[in-house]
Parts: structure tokens; sequence; C-alpha cells
């Protein structure tokens, strides 16, 4: 058989748009059925508002309620080691050697294991799913059972989550664990199920020195918008470009 | 878990190991797949005749483990039975997502090549048998009987083109494996474009390795003398990705040492800490280096058939353990680090677990038993042993 140029560009051509139509189908199969997912109702409109969250990590005194407030909000189990947010302490010794921990992810605050005249400066970060714009969990979940809302905010449908754990490898700040009840996929909400009926997450309220704050990005008089105009802010790993919505401010750049 | 297996500091969540030895099979049995494949087209598509004994059996083998390819990894989920959700809703940015159909497509290549390629065998076996047997092969057969010399050309030449597609998709199958690990910039030792060609590589060498020892081991059952030919040439194309292998993987590491990002000093802990003895001693030294060196001595050696085969098996072992170790370095070796890149973590595997190493074990042997049964109900002794049964016995004429 011979074909001639034309016939050849002709026949690439159709196979090349046979292709794209029938991901194009694919690809609004799967966002259909997410759409149809969550709707909150309840006169909550999602697309009126957009996320966020700061974190004064100069604030933090590393008490760990925030931690606490989280496990019993969203009945994640205490006596296993899975965190939807968890607090991190930094301390760089006089030597130079910098030393981080969370034991039991900060629940039961934090010990002075090392006397004090042998550090330099020390620090606590609390830590929580990013939301990530650009989510890379998002991204590598194969059946869309991790998705993003509009109004911002990462979740997994536990009624879809296959349980293959590549979301968990996939994000870069190690938000998400395996939950061993439902066996799916799981991590920080940051409280869903409550901000969509004006409430403020569980980590937000506990914190006795207001180091979390949380509020609406497409509202200019929200607190975050304000400390987001006024600060200079940083966010976690910010060189893999995953865009987090999540921003600290006196971030240090040991922190990890 | 315990404080002990830990260095450093892993964040909170890390402590649980997510991917198990589960993990760590399935781009071993993919990759076995992929190699088998490989090695059959090197008759059906390239035409070296010296690899015709193996050929058929060669597709055998391969069919016999993508059967069991997907086993490890539906064990592993947490809800296996939305496993199909994948092939239904596939979520395409996710390297994952491809995993049904490009599997399925693979399996219709395998099978239509092995049906096109054992039609005339299955025809003949219908004809010439009753009863049940005759209902499986006439069966088998689609019961389309036409085998003239015209027909079976057609079949030969769209086998061939079968064949053709094959090597890419067994490319892509295996290659696609290694982007799963190879996409996730969250972990520094995964993330890097050579995984898929690393993997393919590996997947080439064990593939032909196994070839290697299930050759000499069916003719030693079956009490025939080995084509020798065969077995070299076999051991010359191991020699061959071998190279290209270790080249690949020792560019990885060089790269990865020499441009020496904020990475390095977890990566190097890693090397010298957590998976020594598995990377330098196993997957380099046992799975590269001693094969290589042995396969080249066979190269010089004349005339002594019996030491070839011995080194000729000794280097495919080596190499099946080496590539081994290499998926493990991989799937396991990245989850020994923490993201954080402050901390290690250590992987300790479980016997009787149902992610533990006893279906492991069990999932391993699968395959054995399936291609037994498949080379019972479907033959292919006659090419590896027409040959040698003439050279047996022109040799008994003259002696
Ligand atoms: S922090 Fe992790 S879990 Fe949260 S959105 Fe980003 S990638 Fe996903
Ligand atoms: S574990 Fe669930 S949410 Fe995560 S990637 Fe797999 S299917 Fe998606």
């Amino acid at each position: 058989m011979k074909i001639s140029r034309r016939e050849f560009a002709k026949t690439g051509f159709r196979v090349i748009i046979g292709a794209a139509v029938s991901s194009t189908i694919i690809e609004s199969i799967v966002t259909n059925s997410i759409a149809a997912e969550v709707s909150p109702g309840g006169g909550y409109d999602w697309k009126e508002h957009l996320w966020g969250y700061v974190v004064d990590t100069r604030k933090c005194i590393g008490c760990g309620r925030c931690a606490n407030a989280c496990k019993l909000e969203n009945h994640v189990p205490f006596d296993e080691p899975v965190y939807r947010t968890w607090v991190e302490r930094y301390r760089v010794l006089k030597d130079g050697e910098v030393k981080i921990d969370s034991p039991n992810g900060s629940i039961n605050g934090f010990e002075d294991d090392i006397p004090a005249e042998e550090i330099k400066k020390a620090f606590y970060v609390p830590k929580i799913c990013n939301h990530c714009e650009i989510a890379p969990c998002v991204q590598v979940c194969p059946v869309g059972a991790t998705y993003e809302t509009e109004d911002g905010v990462v979740l997994v449908d536990y009624d879809y989550c296959i349980g293959c754990r590549y979301c968990i490898q996939g994000c870069p700040y190690g938000a998400r664990y395996f939950n061993t009840e439902k066996r799916t996929a799981d991590k920080c909400t940051w409280c869903y199920h409550r901000i969509t009926k004006g409430l403020l997450p569980a980590c937000v309220q506990a914190c006795p020195v207001g180091a979390r704050i949380f509020g609406d990005l497409k509202d200019p008089e929200s607190e975050v918008n304000k400390i987001l105009d006024k600060e200079r802010i940083n966010v976690l790993k910010p060189d893999l470009g995953t865009k987090p919505k999540v921003y600290y401010v006196g971030l240090d750049r040991e922190v990890r | 878990m315990t404080e002990g297996l830990i260095w450093g500091f892993v964040y909170p969540n890390e402590v649980e190991i997510q991917w198990s030895v589960l993990i760590v099979l399935y781009p071993y049995i993919t990759g076995l797949v992929a190699g088998a494949f490989i090695a059959s087209s090197l008759y059906h598509v390239f035409g070296k005749e010296e690899i015709r004994p193996v050929a058929r059996f060669a597709l055998l083998t391969a069919l016999s483990f993508l059967l069991v390819a997907t086993m490890p990894l539906l064990t592993h989920l947490g809800h296996p039975e939305r496993g199909i959700e994948i092939m239904f809703t596939p979520h395409l940015t996710s390297a994952m997502s491809g995993f049904g159909y490009i599997y399925s497509f693979y399996l219709v290549i395998v099978a239509v090549e092995i049906w096109l390629s054992f039609r005339e065998d299955i025809v003949k076996m219908a004809l010439n048998s009753s009863g049940w047997r005759e209902l499986l092969y006439s069966g088998l057969a689609l019961f389309s009987y036409d085998i003239s010399e015209k027909a079976l050309h057609e079949d030969e030449k769209i086998a061939k083109k079968l064949a053709i597609i094959g090597i890419p998709s067994a490319a892509f199958l295996h290659g696609y494996v290694g982007f799963i690990f190879g996409g996730i910039k969250a972990n520094p030792w995964w993330s890097t474009p050579l995984m898929p060609i690393i993997f393919l590589m590996s997947a080439i060498v064990s593939g032909i390795a196994l070839l290697i020892l299930l050759y000499i081991a069916s003719m030693k059952l079956r009490k025939h003398p080995i084509d020798h030919k065969c077995l070299e040439s076999l051991a010359h194309y191991l020699w061959v990705f071998l190279i290209l292998d270790v080249a690949l993987e020792l560019l990885e590491i060089v790269s990865m040492k020499y441009e020496s990002l904020e990475e390095i000093d977890i990566i190097n802990r890693l090397l010298s800490e957590k998976i020594a003895f598995t990377f330098y001693g196993v997957q380099l030294t046992l799975g590269i280096l001693i094969p290589f060196v042995l396969l080249l001595v066979i190269g010089l050696l004349k005339n002594r058939d019996t030491l070839k085969m011995i080194l000729i098996s000794i280097s495919s072992v080596c190499v099946l353990i080496g590539v081994f170790a290499m998926r493990w370095n991989v799937v396991i070796g990245g989850q020994e680090i923490s993201k954080s890149l402050s901390g290690t973590l250590t992987y300790v595997p479980v016997f009787f677990h149902p992610e533990g190493v006893l279906p492991a074990l069990v999932i391993m042997t699968l395959p054995f038993i399936i291609l037994l049964v498949v080379t019972y109900i479907l033959p292919p002794w006659k090419d590896m042993e027409e040959e040698t049964t003439q050279m047996g016995s022109i040799l008994k004429k003259k002696s």
C-alpha cells in the first residue's frame, strides 16, 4: 500500500483528533462524577469563597492543643501515628547542629530534653495540609478520589478511594496518612464540615495564641488577607511548584 | 513501630511505610513479562534464528507472569473491590491511571500472538483428538481449521506485525511502571527521568535470565540435550543489555552525586547506611558485575559446553537476584528516606501478613504453576527439541 504524504498527514490528524476527543469525554465523565459528589448545601455557595490559612510561627508556643482538637473533632485515632495537623520543634544548638522533633505529633506537648544553655535558638512550626493550588496528590490519584473543591479545599472522597496510597507518596509534606478503618487515604479537610457553616477549623479555634489564622482569600477584609498584604510571607518547599495555600510568617530556612 | 528504626526527623505521618514488599513484586513481575516478550521478538521480529527454539516458550512465559501481574497490586489496595474504577473513571493526570488499559492491551497482544504462533498445532491437535480434548482444542482454534500453506503464511505475517506493535507496548508497559516512581517529585530518590529507561533495561535482562533458566530447567526435566547455540545467543543478549543497564544505573547515581542538590545528604545516607548492602552488594556486584565477568569468560571459552552452561546459569541466577534487589532499592529505599530530608526509616518485612512475605511468595510461585498448565495445553517443546534431536541422531550414527 502506498500512502501519499497528504493522506498520511490526514490520517495522523484523525488519530490525534480521535485521541483528543476520547480523552475529553473521559475527562468530562471524571469531572462530572466529582462535581456531583460534594455540594455542601445549606445556603453555602462554594463559588463565593477561596479559603486560605496563615501560620505565624513567631507566636506558636508548642502546646499541641491544635493537634489534640483536630484528633477529637475529626475522629482521628489517638493510638495510631496518624495526624491531620502537628507541630514541629526546631532547635539550633550552639555547636551548629539542628534538632528537629515532633513527638506524637506534639499532642502531649514537648519536653525540655536539651539544657537551655546549649541551645542557640528554638521555635515551633505548626504543620497541616497546604491545600496546594497545584496539588500533587490530586494529580497522582488514579481514580480522581482526591479532588479540589471550588472553594480551594483538597478533599478525599472516601466512597471512591481505592486505597492505593499513591497520593501519600505524592504529597511532599507528609500531610496524608492511611485511615485503617476506612481503608482509604485521609488528611486534613480544613474542617470542611465547619467552615461551610461559617465556623473556624478546630485547630484555629483551639490555638490560645492566635498562631493559626483562617479566612477567605476572596474577601479583601479577611484576617488572612490583612496579614498577607502586610507581612513577609513564605510557603513550604516553594521550589516544588505546588503553590500551597498555607502561608507562613517568620519561616526559618531550617524548616523542612 | 519502635523508635530505633527511625533516625533523625521524619514527618509524624511517615512512620508507617505505605508500600510493602508486594509493591516490589509488581515492577519485578511486569519486568519479567516485558523481558521475556522482547526476547521472543528477537526471533519473531528480528528473525534471529538462534532464538527460535525458545521463541514460543518465551511467549508462554510472558503470559504466565502477565496473568499474575495485577495480583500484588490488588492485594495491596485498601479497597480491591473498587480497583476496577481505574478502568471506568481513570484520572488521566495520574501516571497510575493508565495501568488498566495498558495492561489489558498488552494482554490481548500476548494472547493473540500466542494463538497465531500455535494455531497450526492447535488445529492438528483438534483434528487428532477426541472427547474433551477435541472440544478444548477446537475451542482454542476458534473452530477455524484452515492450516493450508497460504493461511499459515498469513498467520505468520500478522504475528510479525503484532510482535512489532508488541515491542513498543512491552517497552511502554514497563517504562510506564518506571514513570510511576520517576514522576513523584516529592521523593528525590525516585524523581528522575531516567527511571523508565532504567526499569526497561533491567526488565529486559531479568526476562532473558528467566528464560535461560526456564529453558535449561525444562530441558533437564525432559531429559533432552540443550541447544547450546540458542543458549549462548541468549547469554550474548543478556550481556549486551547488562552493559546498557549498568551504564544507566551508574549515570543516575553519578549525576545525583555530582550535582549534589539539597537532598544529597539524605541520599548519601540512604546509600551508605540503609541500602548499602542491597545496592552496592546485591544490585551492582552480584547482579551486574559478577554476571558481566562470567558472561565475558563464556565468550572466550571454546568447546566447553557444560562449563559454559553452568556459568550461564549462575549468571542468570545472579541477574534475577540483582534485578529484584534493584526493585527493592527503588520501592523500599525510596520510602526509607523522609521527605523532610532530615531522617530515615526502616522497613521491616513481616511474614504472616496480608501484605507480607508469605503472600509475596505465593504470588511468585503462581506463574510457574500457570506455566506448567499452559505448556501442558500448548506444548512448545517441539521447537526446542527438534534441532538437538537431529544432532543427537547424527552423533549416534557417527559413533
Ligand atoms: S499538602 Fe499534600 S495532601 Fe495537602 S494538598 Fe498539598 S500535596 Fe495534597
Ligand atoms: S489512596 Fe485513594 S485518594 Fe489516594 S491516590 Fe489512591 S485512590 Fe486516590
